[in-house]
């Protein structure tokens, strides 16, 4: 048993519904108790979405405990059949189903004999994949029952007649996703690269057939659609790109790496080179931006990134890279992605944090204090706590992170974005200078209210510490209490205080 | 056996209980909060902790006193032994927070693997120094705030006994906000009836005692298992009611506990008189409006007679669970109502099935549709205005003072709708809405 508040990553099913809610016309079947189906919640809420969301429950109850499912999944299933005419109906495990162990491939068998769609049991176990891992596991799933069911007619596997591009792993529920497909399609049609198809996110099954027709794979998210881009490597020899196009730099390379795959497979020639060149230079915003002189301010500001291992990354190689800015810790919740991760950011930063305790990132943020955090909604709320500025950079999120407007966090628009986002969480660079020579905006109200409470603060050390920044207060207060306390000085003064900042200095 | 409710022109249909509402093991939510010095622990998945933490949104943010224990593979397959294992997390909780009792929310897997939390619970509890009480609000068995009626019942045994021989008194029934006790407990000592005290109450010692022949009585209509366990075990007596959401609920809810205890209630009729006044403006919007309840909660029956006395049409009452005993008095409120507002009565559906009530809501058109936020969006996709009924559950509705919040609630669509309407039909040329200018 483990003792928790607060999970980075949902249950194996949930990854499931957000692969199979993406498609087209894909009903998915839970087996699972009542109030299992709070997906539906927040795929209604969360994406706003206007049509119901395509998730049923086949309910486990007293009933069924004592008797086993018998005929109830498989008449759940015709039934869904008959009203929804869905192309393929997926039966979803949840962790009640795991434990009964009832035979529900032998339901999907069952239904099968009078139902015209296609009906898949999903494969993940409840106990051994996390929400990311299943989403993977049952894209693949997906593709290889379509792929395999047509027994490879030659004309599939038929390329297109310009290079083109499958997208692999843009699912419901994940962070920016609508705006980063339409940021990648606007880039690849830049570069002359045709879109095959992009899956799962709005495909039908049916379309699957053609993934093979397609020049190369393309994988924008770590965690999802790996397995696919593998397995169709595999089976069809198609290459894959699995670079995150996040940042100047990291689209630089994603770019680069399309350029030498399509023309290794005899691409037209496109001077991709050029192209990066222009777009770095004089179209994207964030390079010229980085290097103009209202960022100086930046130099030397300490940050902390936690999140999946995907935007983790990318965020603390942006960071590091092209703003120069000091990433104390870089930490990903994707435990099975340790071992990427760490390769990824082990030049740019000082500390790799693999976990998924939000207990044990709270106090390291705590104990570090960096100016600001890249995190989740957790971290969000753990700088709130502390007074430091957070932006949000991956999930888990709330409603705020479904904006409406155009945000992505890809391409050459998704580093304007993401420039905006990191500068903005640092405290503004005039700000930050009058602050410090006027001693902050808000010296009268302190004083008595946050000083009270520690004696061991003379008058005059009090009135010195009002006048330092607000936003640094609180941090300056406790290193100098911290310094007294080693020091075993039990008055501080204005004189332990310029003692404490220069041994902190040295 | 079919049940019926004793009046039989209702008619009341059971379809497939394939409906969305939420687990039980919401209950913590509010019953944390209600009870101060308790801590939940809820054993179960990551299923569970999942549903808590976007269900439960901010609240979890902010210390609350419940967690999760996570089951992991080796729990489930018994290679690790339960009670060392939930002796290890209670004896953590207790050095850290401290509280005054546990409550272990026994979960659907906990059912299934048959983990004896019930007799895990009296030796642990002797070993830790710490009160455990155990309900199983699973979704198995229960839907949403019939979650509180598993621990209420469960902490029922917890009540001491009487020390006296007869107080002369009531016990009421029934976690509402400490404004709503309040109100409510005063509204009776108005007319001279003595709240002993409340299940839950604010803190664990405070539970009310109890006794053969104390009487009790529900605020809430989805207190079944408690109201059996105070009369079967506890040996209290019922006084059976409808339940004071309205100020037709609250009225009638008054009138029988005084009868119970020979009281003629004064000013009664007057109070409830002033209480509709104050709701006109609301009653303005809502009468002639048609709604159906889909049913997720089980504050159905009474939200429904409510609006019926306020001018609505009610089409369907979609609710999870029908006690026909527990809600006797408030079905008979309910056909009284209809027939004093000259209204067919309403179709009344237990275990509704969600996808047949779209089909239904689709040709019927009704003005409102109460319902959850799995359905909300699609259909005001679809025209059709809604309220989300967990609203309804984490609001003040009880007593007079709270009618007009009910209203708000549910006026609150319609009132939207006007409004983005009018803005947007606005007229220029219109002269009584144009703002005044000030150039200092």
């Amino acid at each position: 048993m483990k003792l928790a508040y607060w999970m980075y990553l949902g249950p194996a099913h949930i990854g499931t519904l957000r692969v199979t809610c993406s498609f087209r016309n894909v009903h998915a079947i839970m087996h699972a108790p009542l109030g299992d189906d709070y997906f539906n919640v927040m795929r209604s809420m969360l994406e706003r979405k206007r049509e119901f969301t395509p998730v049923t429950t086949s309910v486990v109850d007293r009933h069924v405990l004592a008797r086993g499912s018998q005929q109830k999944v498989i008449h759940n299933i015709t039934r869904k059949g008959k009203e929804e005419t869905p192309d393929l109906v997926i039966l979803t495990p949840t962790c009640t189903s795991s434990i009964l162990q009832e035979d529900l491939q032998n339901f999907v068998e069952q239904a099968s004999f009078d139902s015209k769609m296609d009906i898949l049991l999903a494969d993940v176990n409840h106990y051994r994949v996390n929400e990311l891992q299943a989403a993977d596991k049952t894209l693949l799933q997906i593709v290889q029952f379509y792929l395999s069911q047509t027994r490879i007619q030659s004309s599939i596997i038929k390329k297109t007649l310009n290079p083109s591009v499958n997208i692999i792993g843009a699912l419901n529920l994940s962070f920016h996703v609508q705006h980063d497909i339409a940021e990648l399609k606007r880039l690849l049609a830049d570069l002359n690269i045709e879109v095959n198809l992009i899956i799962p996110e709005g495909a039908s099954v049916n379309d699957l057939q053609r993934l093979p027709q397609a020049w190369c794979n393309i994988v924008p998210y770590r965690e999802v659609g790996l397995q696919t881009a593998q397995y169709l490597e595999k089976q069809f020899e198609m290459p894959f790109v699995t670079t995150t196009p996040i940042g100047t730099v990291g689209t630089a390379a994603f770019i680069r790496e399309i350029g030498q795959i399509l023309q290794s497979l005899e691409a037209p020639f496109f001077n991709y080179e050029s192209y990066i060149q222009r777009q770095t230079r004089f179209i994207s915003q964030a390079t010229w931006f980085s290097h103009s002189i209202d960022c100086q301010n930046l130099t030397g500001k300490q940050a902390v990134v936690f999140g999946d291992a995907t935007h983790a990354a990318a965020l603390t190689k942006i960071l590091a890279l092209e703003m120069g800015i000091h990433v104390l810790f870089a930490g990903t919740f994707c435990r099975n992605e340790s071992d990427w991760f760490y390769e990824e950011v082990r030049d740019f930063c000082d500390e790799v944090v693999i976990s998924d305790d939000h207990n044990l990132i709270g106090d390291l943020i705590a104990k570090l204090e960096p100016s600001a955090i890249f995190g989740t909604q957790m971290e969000r709320h753990v700088g709130k706590r502390l007074n430091i500025p957070c932006a949000v950079i991956s999930t888990p999120v709330h409603i705020q992170n479904f904006p409406l407007s155009y945000r992505p966090f890809l391409g050459y628009e998704g580093a304007n974005q993401i420039m905006d986002l990191i500068y903005n969480s640092f405290t503004l660079g005039m700000e930050d200078h009058l602050l410090e020579l006027f001693s902050g905006h808000d010296t009268k109200s302190i004083g008595s209210k946050s000083l009270t409470d520690s004696e061991i603060w003379s008058l005059d050390a009090q009135a010195e510490l009002s006048k330092i920044p607000g936003f640094v207060r609180g941090k300056i207060k406790r290193k100098t209490e911290k310094f007294a306390q080693e020091a075993g000085i039990r008055t501080i003064t204005v004189e332990v205080m310029y003692a404490a900042r220069e041994a902190v200095m040295s | 056996m079919e049940r019926k409710p004793k009046i039989n022109e209702f008619q009341v249909n059971c379809e497939t209980g394939n409906y969305h509402t939420f687990c039980p093991i919401s209950c913590v939510a509010w019953l944390y909060q209600k009870i101060e010095d308790s801590f939940f622990l809820v054993i179960g998945t990551k299923t569970c902790g999942y549903f808590l933490q976007n269900a439960l949104g901010v609240m979890i943010f902010a210390e609350p006193r419940y967690a999760m224990a996570e089951l992991e593979e080796g729990d489930i397959s018994a290679q690790l032994n339960d009670y060392e294992e939930l002796k290890r997390l209670s004896i953590k909780i207790k050095t850290d927070r401290n509280p005054s009792i546990f409550v272990w929310i026994g979960t659907c897997t906990t059912e299934i693997i048959k983990m004896d939390l019930e007799g895990i619970a009296p030796r642990l509890e002797l070993e830790i120094g710490v009160p455990i009480v155990v309900a199983r609000a699973n979704g198995l068995d229960y839907a949403f705030t019939q979650g509180e009626d598993t621990v209420l019942a469960a902490m029922a045994h917890r009540c001491p006994n009487l020390p006296k021989l007869e107080e002369r008194g009531v016990v009421l029934f029934g976690s509402i906000s400490e404004q709503s006790t309040k109100h409510l407990s005063l509204e009776l000592e108005k007319q001279g009836v003595k709240v002993i005290g409340w299940l839950p109450a604010k803190n664990y010692a405070e539970l009310p005692n109890l006794g053969p022949n104390t009487y009790i009585c529900g605020v809430n209509p989805y207190l079944s298992r408690t109201a059996t366990t105070l009369m079967r075990r506890r040996k209290c007596k019922l006084i059976a009611a409808p339940f004071p959401i309205g100020p037709d609920g609250t009225k009638a809810w008054i009138q029988k506990i005084c009868k119970v205890f020979d009281i003629q209630p004064k000013n009664l009729d007057e109070r409830e008189k002033m209480v509709w006044q104050t709701l006109k403006p609301y009653l303005d919007i809502v009468k002639g409006k048609s709604v159906v309840l889909m049913g997720d909660n089980l504050l159905e029956l009474s939200l429904a007679r409510f609006l019926i006395k306020c001018g609505m049409t009610v089409y369907e009452i979609g609710l999870p669970y029908l006690d026909p005993r527990y809600q006797n008095e408030e079905l008979n409120l309910l056909y009284k109502t209809c027939i004093e507002m000259n209204v067919r009565l309403p179709h009344i559906i237990e275990k509704p099935d969600n996808y047949n009530q779209i089909e239904r809501i689709q040709d019927l058109q009704p003005d409102l549709v109460i319902t959850g936020m799995a359905q909300a969006n699609p259909l005001e996709a679809q025209g059709i205005t809604t309220k989300w009924s967990v609203e309804f559950t984490f609001s003040q509705i009880h007593g007079f003072m709270h009618a007009k919040d009910v209203l708000e609630l549910v006026t609150r669509p319609m009132r939207r709708k006007l409004l983005l309407h009018e803005t947007y039909t606005k007229k220029i040329d219109q002269t009584n809405n144009v703002p005044k200018l000030f150039v200092v």
